[in-house]
């Protein structure tokens, strides 16, 4: 009999749970009964790859998906994707989305009296290279409000979506902005007890990548599983 | 996520018995959840992941990714089309009864759920080591059920909550 290796569990607190009252949507969406604790077998340690090929060659840069530019400020988004052991996951897509300069998704269902702008979709793909490197260029995005409660609003935010070697390492996540006045207040962002593993959401400001006159930088570093994961939220 | 949908996993040459598999994701109130993604994962109609640590010594098919990405519409419903599998190896050295592994993503739902579609009228079902950790009552959740009439149709539905809920397994995540 073949033993699959499996990966290690996150330590308690590190990762949300299902249930988060204070997130309203969570209440009617979390499953009530316990999870099936199984083993990992071939089709958990296996997952979907891609080839370079699918990425789209414009797809890392937000700001140049269309005839002209977005309104807002430019910024750069760069980092590594590391497995539980620190080292580099190579090759793996990264797929972002985010809300416009003016805190608008370009989405049907997002009706916040906010303006479109023509010149951004807030989509963006990319694949990591041979050593776990990635990096977008796009626009900060605005804050929102939203339903959740009285005078809610969700702090600026980027979602992340990472598949990684494994089914067992998919990981969909937001990444935050170092200072945000709006952290303290976000059920989402909160919903992570864990305060060191919740800051790893937060990304850090990125000096050395920076681009004179044309766009500062920011610097989010993604760890699928172990000791380290960054936590998921989706 | 829009670009990667694919509801059709089905590519050119590729062998097996071809299944559409149609249903809705509800929530609590039975009501529908318009905004999910639905991402499948599976095997060949061989029972060979595409995949470098599936290094059993069976076929691979250029046409066949074994990956799928689905949205939900208004009234909660996706579909997508692929293969039955064939049957991979389980932990307790045994074959796993044909499966999907699904993973499901939304709003209000912080972390991914992670369930499995097995397939109706398969005698290997009886014997599947996941399938044997479920209570026999809640099995019937992870079984996708041919539609009359419709022969390649099945219906297989998630409900979040409620007396019929979903199993939804623990990968450690």
């Amino acid at each position: 009999m073949t033993q699959i290796a499996g990966y290690r569990a996150p330590f308690p607190g590190t990762q949300p749970p299902h249930l988060h009252p204070t997130y309203f949507s969570s209440i009617k969406r979390a499953p009530t009964k316990p999870q099936i604790r199984i083993p990992y077998t071939l089709s958990e340690v296996t997952g979907p790859t891609f080839k370079a090929e699918i990425v789209q060659p414009k797809a890392y840069d937000l700001t140049r998906q269309h005839r002209g530019e977005p309104i807002g400020e430019r910024i750069i988004v760069s980092g590594r994707v590391l497995d539980e052991n620190s080292r580099p996951v190579p090759n793996t897509l990264v797929e972002i989305w985010q809300a416009n300069a003016a805190g608008r998704y370009h989405h049907e269902v997002d009706q916040h009296n906010a303006p479109l702008d023509p010149n951004f979709s807030g989509c963006g793909h990319t694949m990591t290279d041979s050593e776990g490197r990635y990096r977008f260029v796009t626009i900060r995005p605005g804050e929102y409000p939203w339903r959740n409660h009285y005078n809610a609003w969700r702090p600026k935010h980027i979602h992340f979506s990472l598949f990684g070697p494994a089914v067992a390492t998919r990981l969909v996540t937001q990444m935050y902005f170092p200072g945000d006045s709006l952290l303290p207040f976000d059920p989402i962002f909160n919903c992570t007890a864990d305060e060191k593993a919740r800051n790893r959401l937060i990304s850090v400001f990125d000096w050395e990548n920076t681009i004179p006159d044309e766009a500062l930088a920011y610097r989010f570093d993604l760890i699928l599983r172990g000791r380290e994961a960054t936590p998921m939220e989706e | 996520m829009q670009w990667l949908v694919r509801d059709n996993l089905v590519g050119e040459g590729v062998s097996g018995e071809r299944v559409t598999i149609q249903g809705r994701v509800l929530d609590g109130d039975g009501a529908p959840v318009a905004d999910a993604v639905v991402e499948i994962w599976q095997a060949n109609a061989h029972g060979k992941y595409a995949h470098p640590e599936d290094t059993q010594n069976k076929p691979l098919e250029p046409g066949f990714t074994g990956y799928g990405r689905v949205g939900t519409n208004r009234e909660g419903g996706f579909r997508f089309t692929t293969i039955k599998p064939g049957p991979v190896p389980g932990p307790d050295g045994k074959e796993q009864a044909p499966h999907l592994l699904v993973s499901l993503l939304m709003r209000g739902l912080l972390r991914r759920l992670v369930t499995r579609i097995y397939f109706s009228n398969e005698q290997r079902n009886a014997r599947d080591y996941i399938l044997n950790l479920v209570e026999p009552e809640r099995r019937g959740t992870l079984i996708a059920q041919a539609v009359d009439g419709h022969p390649g149709l099945l219906e297989w539905n998630v409900h979040l909550q409620g007396e019929h809920e979903t199993v939804f397994f623990d990968l450690g995540l």
